[in-house]
């Protein structure tokens, strides 16, 4: 599962790679050190559901002991929730050791599950005072499989039957699979594997596919709930191609110091947990759509490691309920987002106009040549995806509302500081030619002439750039800044469709009425006579 | 015969407006080429020619809506490089062939702009003064956006605005070029009589010959940043200095009448 998101993760090691590791440590110590041993314990996850799991059982774990709990669960991918570790904006999450090995490290992959955890631990604890702790028992890795039947009619056991009667089967992978060296072409050499053909397909809509005999191999993660749902069979990797992703509790160097009864709380779960049972709790977070709070209190009850009154849900499984009663329950919780994510573009959204509209109205009179290049600089940063964006931020801001303010003011600039530059270049050549002839100062001319002619247009951009970031804004749940996209982002890594509009819906609506409000604005500064 | 010789005049001892030896260059272009010319007090002289002959360039050069690269320009026997060019732009009305008005202004503001821009205190009372003198009541028209006037109507309001501060001098960019027959000699005859009446010193660009005998002391040719001849409307007629001019008489029939 966590390979899914690491195909950013590739671009961005850079971000955190370049940064200097003294840094982060004096950074992490002047923190610890404004600190009391009271401050809760900040446990994160990566954005999908077994992540949300472990996280969740480690947040329960240290409250049944008494250990104040921050939850930030969701942080973007892999590299936003690493980088927030290594900074000392969260103190705990739940990572892969082959992740860790590939994704952050930057190295080629190994075979040998204690090889691979040696060289992570040596080298996070190095160069970033991070630990491994001891992996918590079960690997989740690529597991390719197959319908039952076309198991048996095969006569498939391991990846090298399925090397051989592969000219007869139609693959469906995941591009990220497709295009990784530790992917299909990995694949193909290690085992010959030569499919009929090969199909991108999302996650989504891999295991409907499969089961539907769309294609008739795909690429899943041995731990996914969904594996045993449609009684699939999973192929052995007989020549051991895949690395190992082991599961391990991802620990601070700050919580190390802090915290070592913490840290000693979160090892008791170090080889507790195994594939089969993992698989388990997986298809009743995403298949059955049981909260994920109730299963990992019975994980850790079943464990014997919390009593059994701990945390109990006695209510029935939540997507029994119907939409509409499902967003009245949470109208409360709805409203507090909703307001977070108005104030998230609020906030940006002026600090943009403050700076862009000056600087559009700058370039207004610059010469012609540098005005259009600086305008398409700022535009630029239109194209870095949201995430990306995010990520760069990590180092600089950690996670929270400030990456987040300054990810929706980057992206709400362009529009303002176009639409100002061409309103206020273009405002009635006549009209600015005439008035500057019959002696209106450069000054006058700006204040008087070109500014109210194109206020229209500047107000215009405004519009742009707030239903932009509206949207945009849905992303800062990746980084832990609240709003509409907590749901969101939760509701996808639980494939739970109601909780994913429960986010959504409200964020459409909110874009509906600020780009209604703004379109009333708009018309308000548009001068008599025009 | 002095007033036929092309450069330099010899008629305006103590002129108002000044260009001598102006040269102005776009790119490789020469748009003024070493031309000379002098506006007396009270005297309306014409720039004739074809488009890109350099005589809108040459109109901008005296309130400085285009710098000179060599030559010299005085405005009132002050030269005016060395002018603060939007104290100079106050003392001199201005009228463009779109009438330029701000579209955003009512009629009354528009044409209180200079008054306004000089921080006279009866600045609204000058603007409805000088829309009385083109036929547009500030009672009927003040309070009305350029956008609910005719197109007579604007230029009449251009026209009011350019000479609302009293200007001694007006330069005007072709003000009846985009008009119909009927409202063109309406505005040329209010103009004219209303430049006369308040002795203002002008410059009229315009493409049409006629427009600038009736409206000119003097016409001056313009041609490929040159200037052919500079004279009265009658010598021009009588006497062509070059064939060019000959032929541009011609062609506009301004004899046959």
């Amino acid at each position: 599962m966590m390979r899914r998101m690491m195909g950013i993760a590739a671009l961005l090691v850079f971000a955190f790679a370049s940064g200097p590791s003294a840094e982060a440590q004096a950074q992490a110590q002047a923190q610890a050190a404004r600190t009391t041993a009271d401050r809760p314990v900040v446990i994160a996850s990566k954005p999908f559901g077994e992540s949300y799991l472990l996280a969740e059982m480690f947040a329960q774990l240290l409250e049944a002991r008494g250990i104040p709990v921050d939850r930030r669960m969701g942080l973007g991918a892999t590299e936003i929730a690493f980088g927030a570790l290594r900074t000392g904006a969260i103190d705990v999450y739940p990572e892969y050791t082959g992740t860790g090995l590939i994704a952050i490290l930057g190295e080629p992959p190994q075979p040998d599950p204690a090889a691979v955890f040696g060289r992570v631990s040596h080298e996070f604890a190095a160069r970033w005072g991070v630990r491994w702790l001891p992996p918590l028992g079960f690997e989740n890795t690529y597991a390719i499989a197959v319908r039952k039947e076309t198991a048996e009619r095969e006569g498939l056991r391991t990846l090298s039957d399925l090397a051989r009667a592969s000219p007869r089967l139609r693959a469906g992978f995941t591009p990220d699979f497709i295009g990784r060296e530790d992917g299909l072409p990995g694949l193909q050499a290690a085992y010959a594997l030569r499919p009929r053909s090969v199909r991108p397909l999302v996650q989504a809509v891999k295991y409907q596919a499969l089961a539907q005999g769309s294609v008739d191999v795909i690429d899943g993660y041995s731990t996914d709930g969904l594996i045993d749902r449609y009684t699939l069979v999973v192929l052995e990797d007989d020549r051991g191609f895949f690395p190992p992703y082991e599961a391990a509790a991802l620990v601070s160097a700050r919580l190390q110091r802090d915290r070592p009864d913490a840290v000693a709380e979160l090892t008791r779960l170090s080889g507790r947990l195994d594939v089969a049972a993992m698989r388990a709790l997986n298809r009743r977070l995403e298949v059955d759509g049981e909260p994920v709070a109730r299963v990992a209190a019975d994980a850790l009850r079943t464990l014997g490691l919390v009593g059994a009154a701990a945390r109990a849900d006695a209510r029935p499984a939540a997507r029994a309920q119907g939409l509409g009663a499902y967003l009245w329950e949470r109208r409360m919780t709805l409203l507090r987002l909703t307001g977070r994510h108005l104030l998230l573009v609020a906030v940006s959204l002026a600090a943009a106009a403050a700076v862009a509209v000056p600087l559009g109205v700058m370039l207004g009179r610059a010469r012609a040549g540098a005005a259009e290049g600086t305008v398409r600089a700022v535009g630029v940063l239109q194209t870095i995806p949201g995430i990306a964006l995010l990520a760069f931020m990590i180092p600089l801001l950690g996670i929270g509302t400030a990456p987040a303010l300054v990810a929706l003011f980057l992206y709400s600039l362009y529009p303002i500081v176009r639409n100002t530059y061409t309103g206020v270049r273009d405002a009635s050549p006549q009209a600015t030619e005439a008035a500057q002839a019959l002696g209106m100062s450069p000054g006058q001319v700006l204040r008087h002439v070109r500014l109210p002619l194109a206020a229209p247009a500047i107000m215009a951009g405004v519009r742009t750039s707030a239903v932009i970031a509206v949207g945009t804004a849905t992303l800062a749940a990746f980084i832990g800044a609240g709003g509409l996209g907590d749901p969101i982002v939760a509701g996808l890594a639980l494939s739970d469709t109601r909780m994913i509009l429960s986010g959504a819906i409200p964020a459409a609506l909110l874009a509906l009425v600020v780009d209604a409000v703004l379109a009333m604005a708009e018309r308000r500064v548009r001068p008599g006579g025009v | 015969m002095p007033d036929t010789h092309a450069v330099p005049p010899t008629n305006t001892a103590d002129p108002v407006l000044a260009a001598d030896d102006v040269v102005k260059h776009y790119g490789g272009i020469a748009a003024l080429d070493g031309v000379s010319l002098h506006a007396a007090a009270g005297e309306c002289v014409a720039l004739v020619g074809e488009s890109g002959s350099g005589k809108t360039t040459l109109l901008r050069c005296f309130n400085r809506m285009t710098e000179p690269d060599a030559g010299r320009v005085t405005v009132e026997g002050a030269d005016a490089a060395s002018a603060d060019a939007v104290e100079m732009r106050r003392r001199i009305g201005y009228v463009a062939q779109d009438g330029g008005l701000l579209p955003h202004w009512t009629v009354l503001r528009n044409a209180s702009l200079v008054p306004w821009l000089r921080g006279d205190a009866d600045a609204e009372a000058k603007g409805a003064a000088a829309l009385a003198w083109v036929g547009m009541e500030a009672a009927e028209f003040g309070g009305r956006w350029p956008r609910e006037l005719s197109g007579g109507q604007r230029q009449r309001v251009a026209i009011a605005r350019a000479l609302a501060a009293r200007p001694g001098i007006v330069l005007l960019d072709e003000p009846f070029g985009a008009l119909d027959a009927i409202t063109r000699a309406d505005l040329q005859d209010a103009f004219g009589s209303l430049r006369r009446g308040l002795g203002i010193t002008a410059v009229l660009v315009t493409h049409d010959l006629h427009e600038a005998a009736l409206l000119a002391d003097r016409i001056a040719v313009l041609r490929r940043g040159r200037i052919e001849q500079v004279a009265s409307p009658e010598t021009l007629v009588r006497a062509p200095a070059t064939e060019y001019v000959a032929g541009l008489v011609a062609r506009s029939r301004l004899g046959a009448g």
